[in-house]
């Protein structure tokens, strides 16, 4: 702590100093956290911008080749789809825990019995460990003894391949992911939710409004504003989703679920091209800020309109 | 008139009944699925149709993961990473949140969100090099000095929002009595900070505790966390199920237990900025 070492300064009677001295004052207690923030995030970014400009094997001289390494990764086709796999998981797995998730809230609105309880069931997924999720959903998602067959059996439905063939892995990723995250979404429209006026929707009962007119016209653009910051939540923590995919998958079959930050995995730690990695990252660092921006621009417009 | 308007609430009650039920059933069965697997014997677990409720409970498989594997010691190893980084992250960050709040240093919140939005890659990569430069490999100082990733930004966050609704009318009263900057934090604020101080502190171990990423690339045999462990359990042991469901459930249990015991404060709009990490 170095704000501690500090003896008491200011002599009784003293003048009290400027706002801007006093705000001056509380800096001393952000230099330890600022060391740390700058040791384990800042210098991590900065090193990976040298990196990538270097060709670099771990355990080879590094030499400097300028912006080759992005070059060649514009023309990988397997970085290529690598994109095409991230940006389809990701508009899955924004848009259906968005609609899932709000349903889910405006359930959890109403007042009902056992709600404190049921609401906390419900937003244990979220929390748990997602290595723990990825091994039971690999379990379920076994052709012949896994549940989900069995169950679509009970339905009638022939056995599915789920994340076992190249055509549906994606899609049975996409399910784990709204499992996994439907609860985070549902907090924030919850939290939507609580902060809307009641005014409303009592001179529409008045009106003489149905429902589904109530949700349309009035519940939907008052809780907009919460569902685009799920949306932009979601968005960045899909394009990031890691752990799910590499566990159940590990980007297979083929290369078939291999989204960017698979493909980054791979690039560093099992071929350890440290330089070809470094632009992935900074190429996927880009490529999540410019989606969450969209996200924020569109709902911006959408305030003006 | 009064019968048929009775009715329809009645319907109405059901058809709500029955969305909670299915709202809620996803995420209760899965995690019972997980306790049952965990429960049965394998030959149970390998029976088709499946078998739900196991005709025995066994703990059998909780045992044979701690004889299987050192998981005691990875066990140990998952508290004392995340116990250490959310200490030092508590040390640093608590102030810091502080400092933030009263000195309205927006950049640096804007930092630490920054920080949220870059895959967890990005931040291994380099510190995986110098780690190696350094000589710490194998030590469980990386993987200390690692999380620190995560729980330093959720600390400070949570803190953030915390100080800023603490009303300012008792700290200005100590500094008119001649304390200074730093007395007035430790005597009135962070005692009335408890509260925030608790969930910080759950939230960052929790986060922490559930990361994959850091240890599958820096942890060597000896210093694995759980998700680690669990994650080698899957690809290089005969792949049992019982043994896998009963790994999975004591990595993932802590974290739901401490889920329960902050829940209010998770619901009560924790979520909305920036808790996720990694």
């Amino acid at each position: 702590m170095v704000a501690q070492a500090r003896a008491p300064s200011a002599a009784p009677g003293a003048p009290a100093g400027t706002a801007i001295d006093r705000r001056r004052q509380y800096y001393r207690f952000i230099y330890p956290a600022l060391a740390i923030i700058l040791a384990v995030i800042v210098f991590p970014w900065l090193f990976t911008l040298y990196m990538s400009v270097h060709e670099w094997k771990v355990g080879s001289a590094r030499e400097f080749v300028g912006f080759d390494n992005y070059l060649k990764l514009a023309a990988d086709q397997r970085f290529r789809e690598s994109v095409g796999h991230t940006l389809y998981f990701t508009f899955l797995a924004v848009l259906l825990p968005l609609g899932f998730g709000t349903l889910a809230a405006l359930v959890f609105h109403r007042d009902f019995p056992l709600r404190g309880l049921l609401r906390t069931i419900f937003i244990l997924p979220m929390m748990a460990t997602p290595v723990a999720v990825a091994l039971v959903w690999t379990m379920m998602f076994h052709p012949q003894l896994g549940v989900l067959n069995y169950l679509l059996g009970l339905a009638g439905i022939p056995p599915h391949t789920w994340v076992y063939s190249p055509g549906t892995v994606i899609s049975s990723l996409v399910l784990v992911e709204i499992w996994h995250w439907t609860p985070l979404v549902m907090l924030i429209v919850l939290g939507g939710l609580a902060a809307a006026p009641t005014e409303p929707y009592e001179s529409a009962v008045i009106d003489g409004a149905s429902r589904f007119q109530m949700f349309r016209y009035i519940t939907l653009p008052l809780i907009m504003p919460f569902i685009v910051v799920a949306a932009v939540i979601r968005t960045i923590d899909a394009l990031k989703t890691f752990d799910t995919i590499y566990v159940i998958t590990q980007g297979g079959p083929g290369t078939s679920s291999e989204t960017i930050n698979i493909f980054l995995y791979l690039q560093a730690f099992a071929f350890y091209n440290i330089g070809y990695a470094s632009a992935v990252v900074v190429v996927f660092f880009v490529l999540v800020v410019m989606l969450s921006l969209l996200l924020l621009y569109l709902r911006q417009r959408a305030k003006w309109t | 008139m009064d019968l048929t308007a009775k009715l329809k609430r009645l319907l109405d009650r059901g058809l709500f009944a029955l969305s909670v039920l299915v709202v809620v059933s996803p995420a209760a069965l899965v995690i019972l699925w997980m306790l049952s697997l965990s429960m049965k014997t394998e030959l149970e677990n390998m029976e088709y149709p499946p078998v739900f409720l196991p005709g025995e409970f066994t703990l059998r498989n909780y045992v044979t993961v701690f004889e299987n594997s050192p998981f005691g010691r990875y066990l140990w190893n998952s508290i004392v990473v995340s116990g250490l980084s959310t200490l030092v992250a508590l040390l640093v960050g608590v102030p810091a949140g502080y400092g933030i709040a009263k000195a309205q240093a927006w950049r640096l919140a804007v930092l630490t969100l920054i920080a949220r939005m870059t895959p967890g890659l990005s931040f291994l990569i380099p510190l995986y090099i110098l780690f190696q430069f350094v000589g710490l490999v194998g030590t469980l100082w990386p993987m200390v000095i690692i999380h620190l990733v995560i729980t330093v930004p959720i600390v400070v966050y949570v803190m953030i929002s915390f100080f800023e609704t603490l009303p300012p009318d008792l700290e200005e009263a100590a500094l008119i009595d001649g304390c200074t900057a730093w007395q007035a934090f430790r005597h009135v604020a962070l005692p009335l900070a408890r509260p925030g101080i608790v969930v910080g502190a759950i939230l960052s171990f929790i986060f922490s505790w559930n990361n994959f990423i850091f240890g599958a690339v820096l942890a060597g045999r000896e210093t694995r966390t759980l998700p680690v462990a669990v994650y080698n359990v899957l690809t290089f042991e005969q792949v049992a199920w019982g043994p896998l469901a009963a790994a999975a459930l004591i990595v993932t249990l802590p974290v739901l237990v401490l889920t329960v015991v902050i829940q209010k404060e998770i619901v009560s709009g924790l979520t909305a900025g920036s808790v996720k990490g990694g």
